[in-house]
């Protein structure tokens, strides 16, 4: 069990009120969490990574609590190591695609230099094929690539779990088809774990090898 | 003559360039706390700081002149723990430069932050990077644009700064008599040529300012589309 997660968080935005009752034991590698948009698949995602603190509640990974509400322990998201892909990618518009990648590997207040070459973001870049965009911004570069580079960026760090938000939603079926054999094939390589948020059954067919469906705010099953 | 008139042009830049580099510290600093922070009275605060661009000039500098004059609390402060007396030097000039052109810099800046993703600061959080880091990694630069526009526009008002300069400083030739201050003695005392000519140098510095100002932040939006 990688990731084990009971948590409740009321939240509230423009008047709107909306309750998140989520539990989740991830045993396989691969777990989906399938669910229409609005169900509060994000919010658990984000709940993970440490990026929304619930009310109440407790989150484990390998065994290693990141949250607990009664003790009142919550890591921040750089205590975690948790690669996350954002549903628009969020790629730092003002880098370029080899620095994007080596973002999360040089520390410091400067951003890794336009030319640099560190060799596990050249492993990367070639392993998704976008080592000849590496100088492009990701305004330049097509939406396919995008995706490869945000997924460059989160596995470069070595996270001990990878949480995709709707990952595919914004490229067409072909591309779709091809993305998903090429993450399998990388999963497969490193052993991460994955969490993928989708309501593409698509999605649920390849990497569901555990599906955890949630609606209004609730996990189910 | 033509000594005086320069020694006035390069007061100005001098206290001009001081009072921006106080506002490139304060103004980056209450813009992104106003932007990424919430506290009560964080519009008030806002408001409070907008205050000196709608304030009639003396009315600002003769609140400045209550807080820092010999009976006021930071100046009777001053005056008594380290013997420094601000008013009529040009360092209260700087002061009042650098209040009177602060909204110039924190309003935009506030923008500049507010427009930046808020997500790309949560993708640098789960890449490990501190909020130190982010800040100067992923923040600052993609505000960087505003606040440079801002910047200069502050550096021309802190040029022209006259009503509250001329009550916290005074109008000492050679020490705080500044550039539009010295061109209102100059028509004070019936003085055409130099009026004139003080007028064109004021100009010629605004001019070349805003050229500047376009260039800058023209090329760094160049800059942005053309790396490759």
């Amino acid at each position: 069990m990688w990731l084990e997660l009971d948590i409740h968080c009321q939240l509230q935005a423009a008047g709107q009120r909306f309750q998140l009752q989520a539990a989740l034991r991830c045993q396989s590698s691969r777990v989906v969490l399938f669910g229409p948009s609005g169900a509060g698949k994000s919010l658990t995602l984000k709940a993970v990574a440490g990026l929304l603190r619930p009310d109440a509640g407790s989150i484990r990974m390998h065994g290693q609590p990141l949250f607990d509400a009664t003790a009142g322990l919550h890591l921040s998201p750089q205590q975690r190591r948790i690669g996350y892909v954002f549903q628009d990618y969020a790629l730092f518009p003002h880098l370029s695609v080899r620095q994007n990648v080596a973002f999360g590997l040089c520390r410091g207040w400067r951003n890794p230099a336009r030319g640099c070459r560190i060799a596990a973001v050249e492993h990367w870049l070639q392993v998704f094929g976008i080592d000849q965009v590496g100088d492009l911004l990701p305004a330049q570069i097509s939406g396919g690539q995008r995706q490869r580079t945000a997924l460059a960026r989160a596995l470069v760090t070595r996270p001990q779990a990878l949480l995709l938000d709707e990952p595919f939603a914004a490229l067409d079926h072909a591309l779709r088809t091809h993305l998903r054999r090429e993450l399998e094939s990388v999963l497969e390589e490193t052993g991460i774990p994955l969490l993928l948020i989708s309501h593409d059954p698509e999605d649920v067919m390849l990497f569901g090898q555990q599906v955890v469906h949630m609606a209004d705010g609730r996990t189910q099953g | 003559m033509l000594d005086l008139d320069w020694s006035a042009l390069w007061l100005s830049l001098k206290v001009a360039g001081c009072a921006t580099a106080i506002n490139l510290v304060l103004g980056i600093a209450l813009g992104g706390l106003l932007a990424r922070r919430r506290f009560p009275g964080r519009e008030l605060l806002d408001t409070l700081l907008t205050l000196p661009m709608i304030l009639p000039p003396t009315v600002l500098g003769y609140y400045l002149l209550v807080l820092i004059g010999s009976n006021g609390p930071l100046g009777a402060w001053l005056q008594r723990g380290f013997g420094i007396n601000l008013v009529f030097t040009w360092q209260a000039a700087v002061i009042a430069a650098a209040v009177a052109s602060l909204p110039l810099v924190f309003k935009p800046a506030r923008a500049a932050f507010e427009g930046v993703d808020g997500q790309l600061e949560q993708a640098a959080r789960t890449l490990g990077m501190s909020e130190p880091a982010l800040f100067f990694r992923v923040t600052l630069p993609l505000a960087w644009r505003g606040i440079l526009a801002g910047l200069l526009l502050a550096f021309a008002r802190a040029m022209g700064e006259f009503g509250a300069t001329i009550m916290v400083a005074g109008s000492i030739p050679g020490r705080t008599q500044t550039l539009s201050i010295a061109i209102y003695e100059a028509v004070q005392a019936g003085n055409d040529g130099r009026a004139n000519l003080l007028v064109l140098v004021s100009s010629a510095v605004c001019i070349g300012v805003l050229l500047v100002a376009a260039r800058l932040v023209g090329r760094s939006s160049g800059d942005a589309r053309n790396v490759a």
